[in-house]
């Protein structure tokens, strides 16, 4: 309920003190302000934003530190408990450090058809990590996820906020060894259309 | 290619098309907007829509103009319309193109609906995982912004309509109306129980319409070219118009193909697909997303409407047809469809959460021959308390895969628990019995 707002303090989680050590803080308002007053001014109601704020938090740190949960709690006056139930909820939040570049494979049927296995096999081997585990350098993740809407140009996985598609065996090496070098690889999609038209190869 | 006329695909598939405001606007883009805002009244905009039979492409298929008429007329505060762009069913990627492609075209269907409804701010909901789609949809919302088609008095016509991208954060339970609006209020996607409908308790608690993307950018069409013209195309009378139907699995050429709907499967396969990829022949497809029963063979010819593919006995849902081959376990198939399930499961109904995870351990043990027949009987007893037992359709939708395959492969899965149980045997009997 967002009418009580509890001191952020007192506010335990039972396994785990949020609210110990650093409480609330203005690290993301000092150093994203703008940004954040313009997430707020797109509702009516300040819960609405705690999903784009936490999106902030990640951005900032690869995951949503404690301190992150507590300060946002305090910006939208909810409790940190409130902010804990919802970020556990989604996905896309990591609650501790993940590698420098998330790989995430869809696993799930459509992309299965295609070859998906035989793709998470190749990173298994590549990189010596299963899916859940991070390599030694801090590098690599790899996650196998649930469908990321892209069936007709699988097999394919998203790497931080990029998708790449139709990954051969090839593909992936070159992929891997730009991420090493540059941070990014050109393979990444585009907007996307799938097949493109047949006149008249335009391609962005 | 095609040999009907596309009409959501059409801009993008000209060479050179960027999906710019520009491009947009020589492509007769934001004219719909012209001739409506001020001009018609919102509720002959709604009457236009509900002549035009345009139903919903999310996967339900409720007649559009018909859920617009629920809102309440009276209502003095702030109602709101709601973009379900939260594209997460397994074998659906159309949402992804028409917004990545032709952004304007979705802009121009909000701010259409946004004046039939009354609303004044709508928020596009897009999947988290879609970031350059909410960067696309920014960048066009800016454009439109700045040329006066989005934000207060549009062209001068005292009609204000805001739009805001929000992105959610990976649960496909959101993409269910009411769990969109949960998650859109920053907690937990759980859905909620109707009634009361979204169209009077929705957003804030305020009358709020959900429409999904491929239905909006319909809008500026049936507009431009008159419901009797959207009304004559497909499968009039109950399915009308063209749907953007996804083609995955063992196909040639997997892709986005827009038809008009009625269309056979068998069309869509062998015509627009390439056929199959190795030559096989078809062993199943889903015609509808995850949700959706498989069929067989025999149903090739099964028009693709409303109508038809549900007296076939599945559901044309959100237009994502799968289609698998020859030699494919269809046991294998089910699994992997219920792990998603499994997966995304929101937990508020038991019947769901537990039944869920039952039916995956049931189905692995199956699959890695330890099971046993009553398993089979266990299976059906469990879908059959689970489906129409949750508070939202995804309960219904989860034992789809499995009764389906159950009722036209069962011989694969007592193959699988035949082999499994003559193992047992030889195990279980004393050595030089025989």
């Amino acid at each position: 309920m967002g009418m009580c707002s509890v001191n952020a303090r007192s506010v335990e989680h039972p396994d785990r003190r949020l609210s110990t050590g650093v409480s609330g803080g203005n690290v993301l308002k000092d150093k994203y302000g703008k940004e954040i007053e313009d997430i707020l001014s797109r509702y009516p109601v300040k819960r609405s934003a705690l999903i784009p704020l936490l999106y902030v938090a990640q951005r900032d740190q690869g995951y949503v530190t404690e301190a992150a949960m507590q300060e946002i709690a305090a910006l939208l006056r909810l409790t940190p408990p409130q902010v804990y139930e919802t970020i556990t909820f989604y996905t896309m939040f990591n609650l501790k450090p993940v590698g420098k570049f998330h790989l995430q494979v869809c696993k799930s049927l459509m992309c299965a058809l295609v070859g998906s296995d035989t793709v998470i096999g190749w990173i298994k081997t590549k990189l010596g990590i299963a899916p859940g585990e991070t390599t030694a350098d801090g590098l690599f993740s790899l996650s196998a996820v649930e469908c990321l809407a892209a069936c007709g140009t699988g097999p394919m996985m998203q790497v931080n906020e990029d998708y790449y598609e139709q990954l051969t065996e090839d593909k992936l090496d070159r992929i891997l060894s730009d991420l090493r070098l540059t941070g990014t690889s050109p393979l990444k999609s585009g907007p996307f259309m799938w097949p493109e038209p047949v006149t008249g190869k335009s391609e962005t | 290619m095609p040999k009907h006329e596309l009409i959501l695909l059409k801009n993008m598939m000209q060479p050179g098309y960027t999906g710019s405001l520009p491009d947009y606007e020589k492509a007769g883009g934001y004219q719909a907007l012209r001739t409506t805002l001020g001009k018609i009244a919102p509720a002959d905009v709604t009457t236009m829509v509900k002549k035009s039979g345009l139903r919903g492409r999310g996967g339900a298929g409720f007649p559009t103009g018909v859920k617009w008429g629920f809102l309440p007329k009276d209502y003095e505060g702030p109602r709101y319309l709601c973009c379900n762009a939260d594209e997460s069913e397994p074998g659906t990627f159309k949402d992804r193109q028409l917004m990545e492609r032709d952004p304007h075209q979705v802009l121009e269907g909000i701010v259409l609906a946004c004046y039939a409804i009354g609303a004044e701010t709508a928020y596009i909901y897009i999947r988290g995982e879609m970031v350059l789609g909410s960067k696309i949809l920014e960048h066009a919302i800016a454009e439109a912004r700045a040329a006066g088609y989005i934000g207060r008095n549009i062209l001068g016509t005292g009609v204000h309509v805001d739009i805001w991208v929000h992105r959610g954060a990976g649960a496909y339970i959101c993409g269910e109306e009411t769990a969109l609006l949960e998650s859109l209020e920053g907690k937990r996607g759980l859905p909620r129980i109707k009634p009361p409908f979204p169209a009077t308790h929705g957003l804030y608690n305020k009358p709020t319409v959900v429409n999904n993307v491929e239905t909006l950018a319909n809008l500026p069409h049936i507009i431009n070219r008159g419901p009797e013209w959207f009304a004559a195309i497909g499968s009039p009378p109950k399915s009308t118009g063209t749907r953007v139907f996804c083609v995955s699995g063992h196909v040639k050429r997997p892709g986005n193909y827009e038809v008009p709907m009625g269309v056979t499967v068998r069309e869509l396969v062998y015509e627009h697909a390439g056929g199959m990829r190795s030559d096989k022949p078809i062993k199943a497809f889903i015609p509808g997303g995850a949700s959706a029963p498989f069929l067989t063979p025999a149903h090739l010819d099964v028009k693709l409407d409303f109508e038809h593919v549900a007296a076939a006995g599945s559901m044309l849902g959100s237009g994502g047809v799968t289609v698998m081959e020859e030699g494919t376990s269809m046991v294998w198939a089910a699994l992997r469809l219920m792990e998603f399930f499994y997966h995304e499961s929101c937990g508020k109904c038991s019947p769901c959460r537990e039944g869920s995870s039952w039916l995956v351990q049931t189905l692995r043990r199956i699959l890695a021959k330890r099971g046993r027949m009553q398993d089979l009987e266990t299976l059906l007893d469990l879908c059959k308390n689970i489906a129409g037992r949750t508070v939202c359709a995804f309960g219904d939708a989860e034992v789809a895969p499995i009764q389906s395959t159950l009722k036209y492969w069962r011989q694969e899965y007592v193959d699988l628990i035949s082999e499994a149980e003559a193992a047992n045997l030889i195990q279980l009997e004393p050595a030089g019995r025989h």
